[in-house]
């Protein structure tokens, strides 16, 4: 649509009016301008659908906490009050910057939502007690141990991201070595393969016994499992990358003059990008599981621990309190990575769909 | 003296070159595909190679570029044999084959770094990008170019090496009509100006009349050479002159009558 607009517009003015158009919403010729400026203004209703959720979900909790003392409430009410606030400063902000107003656009009814259900949670549990009550907590209460835990559960997750990132970078590291040498040698294909498919599949899990007897501690016992998940998908979507290179690109190379470095370097492995990327992702799914299953079996530390720990207590609360920050940290990491993967893939624009 | 022994080491020689193919289906089955193939390019010729589809015209190329080897038979370059690929032949696809993941200016610039010689030669990658009309394109990845662009691209990259002998497989099949032309001369161009063994295939019989000093005709199944015709036409030629198109006539008729006959031979 405003493509459509712009290219109407940019025929009857000069070429240069045309690529302010975007930019400027001062640009003085009137109508075509003007409406293009309405309609990209964003509406009252998406600018206040935020704020009128996190009120009415504030008034669900006021209501049921007639009863409670006043220090339940006041940081789950401050959290409403804030989300207000913030809408009211991003409502105007947005006038002034375009990007703002077509992610607020774009987010709007998510976040709505979200809030939204935060209040039926309230109903159903704090409310209501619909489900047992220990272990389904309000989301008052989650807030109130992640408020008051907070500095634990910050050093939980510093362990977890530096045992995260320690087992996935080694495993990662040696899967994209014996990937290339896999899929680029004929020989190493022959004897590393059947060794590929036979232990590749056990879950790194499974391999805790054993690693707790082997290793001289829990934390490097736990790397080397991480290392471990990583390694198999890694390995295996580098290697059929690598050995699926198309002849045609090796053909080409060769007539240029290409020798074995250049071939593996400069055409195998960038061909075997888009695949490594698939094991990246893969990899990085299995790290996730092995790292919370070790952290709650063996390692004394990180979010998998506090978790196993908080439900030792009974503290349901601070049990949920670990897994939004659980899923806070997995998927900033995940979308990093794929942050990485767009920047990497920028020849293939158009073509990846995942 | 010197000059002399390096023009001569840039003629081609071919001789008796059989190859055949496993049949996917009976892996004990070899089909045929060149037989007896036998010619010589001079150094600084260029000589055209018409026949049907699948005679074996890429297989022949590919032989000489030394990404095959023949069953039997012997391939020269200069009294030198050919047992691997080198950037001395140069080979330019039927397809672009241009790598995606590079862009313009980087594929075209491929064969130095190859060679490990871009330090001292990078200056030639304006050059041959503006030869080949993309300088405006140079930080395009390849899914941005349309299929003639794709070609030009793929001829620079081959050209930048300065071959000895470039062998061409259908380079200008993908343009249209006008850079088609522009682009036969541009060929010429670089063909005169550096006299450059060339080995064109192609199926356009104008094409071949107009660039080349002599034009193989192939037959398929198995590929021989069936005839040769000499291109005795002043050069800058004209597509119109009645030399031309006497030519033309005549290798219609040969090519038109020799597939007659090879239908004959099915039945
Ligand atoms: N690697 C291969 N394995 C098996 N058969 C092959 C192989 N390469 C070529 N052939 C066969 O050799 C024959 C000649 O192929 P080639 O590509 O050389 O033909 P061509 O003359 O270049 O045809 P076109 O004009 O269509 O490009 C074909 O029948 C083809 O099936
Ligand atoms: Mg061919």
């Amino acid at each position: 649509m405003l493509q459509e607009e712009t290219s109407r517009r940019s025929k009857i003015s000069p070429p240069e009016s045309g690529v302010q158009l975007a930019s400027a919403p001062t640009y003085p010729k009137p109508g075509a301008v003007q409406r293009m400026e309405r309609r990209s203004e964003l509406g009252w209703r998406a600018q206040l659908a935020v704020p009128l959720a996190a009120l009415v979900a504030l008034a669900i909790h006021l209501l049921f906490s007639k009863s409670a003392p006043a220090v339940e409430t006041h940081s789950y009410a401050l959290f409403f009050y804030e989300i207000v606030g913030v809408s009211a400063v991003l409502a105007i902000a947005q006038r002034f910057w375009m990007p703002l107003r077509s992610w607020m656009r774009h987010m709007c009814p998510i976040f709505t939502a979200a809030i939204l259900s935060l209040g039926l949670w309230d109903i159903v549990t704090f409310g209501f007690r619909l489900l047992p009550m220990p272990y389904f907590p309000g989301p008052a209460a989650v807030l109130r141990s992640l408020i008051s835990d907070r500095a634990l559960l910050l050093d939980s997750t510093w362990h977890s991201l530096a045992l995260l990132l320690s087992g996935y970078s080694v495993g990662v590291l040696v899967g994209l070595i014996s990937g290339i040498c896999i899929g680029w040698s004929t020989p190493i294909r022959y004897w590393g393969m059947p060794l590929l498919k036979v232990v590749g599949p056990i879950p790194a899990t499974a391999w805790i016994p054993l690693a707790m007897v082997i290793s001289p501690s829990a934390v490097v016992s736990a790397a080397g499992l991480i290392a471990l998940a990583v390694w198999f998908p890694v390995t295996m979507l580098t290697a059929s990358g690598i050995s699926n290179t198309r002849a045609s690109y090796l053909d080409v190379a060769r007539t240029l003059g290409a020798g074995r470095a250049y071939l593996i370097f400069r055409v195998a492995i960038p061909a075997a990008v888009p695949n490594i990327f698939i094991g990246l992702f893969m990899g990085l799914g299995a790290s996730f599981l092995t790292l919370v299953v070790a952290e709650s079996v063996g390692v004394k530390s990180g979010l998998g621990w506090y978790v196993s720990w908080a439900q030792g207590w009974a503290e349901y609360g601070k049990v949920y309190a670990a897994l939004i920050i659980m899923a806070a940290f997995f998927s900033t990491i995940m979308t990093l990575l794929f942050k990485v993967r767009d920047r990497m893939l920028v020849w293939q624009k158009g073509v990846i769909k995942w | 003296m010197v000059a002399l022994a390096e023009i001569e080491a840039s003629s081609l020689g071919v001789r008796q070159i059989r190859k055949s193919f496993p049949v996917p289906d009976d892996p004990l089955l070899h089909r045929l595909v060149l037989d007896g193939i036998s010619f010589s390019l001079a150094a600084g010729e260029l000589v055209s190679l018409i026949g049907p589809s699948g005679c074996g015209k890429s297989t022949l190329l590919r032989l000489i570029a030394g990404l095959e080897s023949p069953d039997s038979g012997e391939l020269l370059i200069g009294s030198e044999k050919i047992t691997q690929p080198g950037a001395e032949r140069g080979l330019v696809f039927q397809d672009p084959n241009l790598f995606p993941w590079l862009t313009v200016r980087h594929n075209i610039q491929a064969g130095l770094v190859a060679r490990g010689v871009l330090r001292e030669t990078h200056h030639e990658v304006g050059d041959f990008m503006r030869l080949v009309g993309l300088e405006s394109f140079a930080d395009a990845y390849p899914h941005h170019l349309s299929g003639g662009m794709a070609q030009r691209v793929a001829l620079a990259r081959a050209l930048i090496n300065h071959p000895k002998v470039l062998l061409l497989d259908e380079p200008l099949g993908a343009l249209d009509a006008f850079t088609r032309m522009r682009m036969q001369d541009e060929v010429l161009r670089l063909w005169q100006a550096r006299r450059t063994t060339m080995l064109l295939v192609t199926h356009d019989i104008d094409e071949a009349i107009y660039m080349s000093d002599r034009i193989m005709i192939m037959s398929p199944r198995p590929g021989r050479i069936e005839r040769t015709i000499s291109v005795a036409l002043d050069r800058p030629r004209q597509r119109s002159s009645p030399d031309f198109l006497r030519l033309r006539g005549d290798i219609l008729e040969f090519v038109h009558f020799a597939g007659n006959a090879s239908i004959e031979n099915k039945d």
